[in-house]
């Protein structure tokens, strides 16, 4: 495979014209190195805004009320009303396409002052009556503890789950957690969990990190809010859009609470697939449009190359012509000339490669070491494949761009290639 | 070794025909020393072109080693050249970027000859015109007789059974000449048929037969002196 004769002719050729050789292959070593650096920005783009979303439930829908908007059944507009309990049944027998299903309440907060205590110590959050089912469609990291489970629902036991930031202001330093007791708006509760939040880009009603857990049913009994629901998060199960889900369950909370079916104002919801998808195109438009600007650039290196392989092929006219007298066959003058594009186009397409590599490592390192890691832009990288697919791309664009060359050197009759001057 | 009939060539060139050759028969027996002379113009260079298959005729026939020589494809015509042609030209045409040892050995490299090998057998041919101490030096480095002398020994590589040399002695002083000439009589003298165009006297009265070509046509064919 690799033959002496050949790579002398090759670099004997570059070297003749060694300013010429160094712009022609600087057009495409530009052109890997803007698709490599656009790529790599744009997988960083991504990465962040993706990551916020983390492992929360993309196919989500969330659904609370709203004053009517169109008298129905001899109720008047502007009617307030509130989901119930029942309403979970109700949802859980009609929609067999719901998989998750997490009913919440919620209450207290910052305005009304402290209103958790433990002994000396107090602070003010967001009190949540929950489902277990919640952690499965925004999860946390219990990392001390447990979760509310379904028993705990079930006898209205007095538990919570605290945020990391809950236990930072009520215990000490390394304080164990776990069985004590705090008291949340005057009712005594024990903490059986310690969590952290973990998609830090999706935030229902306050900062999670301060925030409390308590099971659905104790909520509303303890602070009577009778079998009224805040409000409905849910799941579909995978392959059914959740927009079906959405339509469905709006369909059924209004007929179950008297509201014109034609009210669209009446039930408020949230479709986070719908968010998520079009966010999701937003980045694949982002993708394919840095493709074309990325290929147009290194096409337009590409056929510089061509290019300035025509000018080579004529400079050495007379030379091809004396090859030919003895003896070299048409194959071999078109391997050489392709041999030579597709080296110079790869080698300088690998040097665009490794430095666009090279520059996105050390901005993701960068931004690692200093701490800078945002929301917004997150280790931008390219995979493998890119690279691999980007070299492929490399090698038979050479050969293409020596191709017309080529043909023109042997197109030339060899007696016309020797009289040339 | 070499038999033409009736050989005819022209170049067109926008609408205007220029009729070369018109008509050559010839016949050129293995072995034979053979100059070719006439006037700029008289198609002295074309019939060596042809000759040497770097040119296709128009009409009649050329028989090479007893093989019709016909619209070959170009890849067959650089394997005939390779195997029975040696060229040398007026101008060297040596490859600027290969070593002497490197020029030599170029056509068994298109043989697929392997480098160690080739180089071998350059350096044998390179001895045998005084230039082994030569080998690694650069075209550019040498001077017209011994460029002409790497040039001969490039064209005898391959073992061809006829050598065509376009005025081998038109860019050389007169005592250069005289040792090519010398050196071409000698490989002649070991049974390659040699054809040179050339015009001037006195390096064709170093060979064996003269052909005079005058517009397209043979005026004179004189052997050894005589009318052939």
């Amino acid at each position: 495979m690799f033959d002496l004769d050949r790579w002398q002719e090759i670099m004997s050729a570059l070297k003749k014209n060694k300013l010429r050789t160094f712009f022609t292959a600087f057009g495409v070593f530009w052109g890997v190195f803007m698709l490599v650096i656009m790529l790599g920005s744009g997988n960083g783009l991504r990465n962040g805004v993706t990551s916020d979303f983390g492992d929360f439930a993309t196919n989500s829908v969330f659904m609370w009320t709203r004053p009517t908007t169109i008298p129905y059944k001899g109720l008047p507009r502007a009617r307030q009303y509130n989901f119930k309990n029942d309403d979970i049944d109700a949802l859980r027998r009609e929609i067999p396409e719901i998989e998750y299903l997490a009913p919440r309440t919620e209450g207290g907060g910052g305005e009304n002052g402290n209103n958790v205590i433990r002994g000396t110590k107090s602070g003010s959050f967001s009190v949540m009556g929950d489902y277990p089912e919640w952690n499965l469609i925004d999860p946390v990291v219990v990392f001390n503890g447990r979760f509310i489970n379904h028993a705990d629902l079930k006898e209205k036991r007095k538990v919570a789950v605290i945020g990391n930031k809950v236990y930072e202001v009520l215990f000490k330093p390394g304080e164990q957690a776990i069985g004590q007791y705090i008291q949340i708006r005057g009712v005594y509760f024990q903490v059986v969990g310690v969590f952290k939040p973990k998609n830090s880009g999706v935030s229902f009603g306050g900062d999670k990190e301060q925030s409390i857990f308590i099971p659905l049913t104790t909520f509303q009994r303890v602070y009577n809010w009778g079998d009224i629901i805040g409000w409905f998060a849910f799941t579909s199960k995978p392959g059914t859009p959740a927009e079906i889900v959405e339509e469905k369950a709006a369909a059924l909370l209004k007929r179950r609470h008297s509201v014109s079916p034609d009210d669209k104002e009446a039930i408020g919801s949230f479709n986070m697939q719908k968010e998520y998808t079009q966010m999701t195109g937003l980045f694949q438009g982002i993708n394919g449009l840095i493709w074309i600007v990325g290929i147009g650039t290194l096409m337009a290196g590409v056929i510089g190359i061509s290019n300035i392989m025509l000018v080579i092929v004529k400079e050495r006219t007379k030379e091809i012509g004396i090859q030919r007298a003895i003896g070299a066959k048409p194959w071999n003058i078109i391997s050489q000339i392709i041999t030579e594009s597709v080296f110079l186009t790869t080698f300088a397409g690998y040097v665009g490669l490794v430095i666009g590599v090279g520059i996105l490592e050390g901005v993701n390192y960068a931004i690692k070491s200093s701490g800078a890691e945002s929301d917004m832009f997150k280790n931008p990288s390219i995979d493998f494949n890119m690279a691999i697919t980007a070299l492929v791309i490399l090698v038979i664009s050479g050969a293409v761009a020596g191709l017309i060359p080529a043909r023109k050197a042997v197109s030339i009759k060899p007696i016309d290639a020797l009289r040339y001057e | 070794m070499i038999r033409l009939n009736g050989i005819n060539k022209s170049y067109i060139t926008g609408n205007n025909k220029l009729h070369v050759l018109k008509g050559i028969d010839l016949h050129i027996k293995a072995g034979e020393f053979v100059s070719i002379m006439g006037s700029s113009g008289s198609g002295k260079s074309t019939l060596l072109n042809l000759l040497g298959i770097l040119d296709e005729y128009d009409a009649g026939e050329y028989f090479l080693d007893n093989t019709l020589i016909r619209n070959q494809s170009e890849t067959k015509a650089a394997g005939l050249r390779n195997q029975y042609i040696g060229f040398v030209f007026q101008s060297f045409n040596l490859i600027s970027f290969k070593n002497a040892m490197e020029n030599v050995a170029l056509p068994l490299y298109y043989q697929n000859v392997n480098r160690k090998k080739r180089n071998r057998i350059a350096m044998d041919y390179l001895e045998r015109m005084g230039l082994a101490e030569w080998a690694e030096h650069m075209p550019n480095e040498l001077s017209g007789g011994q460029k002409q002398r790497i040039a001969i020994a490039r064209a005898l590589i391959s073992k061809p059974k006829v050598l065509l040399a376009d005025e081998p002695t038109g860019a050389l002083d007169t005592t250069t000449s005289y040792e090519v000439m010398q050196i071409l009589k000698e490989i002649n003298s070991e049974g390659i048929t040699i054809i040179i165009v050339t015009h001037e006297n006195d390096i064709s009265h170093m060979t064996n037969r003269i052909i005079h070509l005058k517009d397209g046509l043979i005026e004179h064919d004189l052997v050894n002196g005589k009318t052939g």
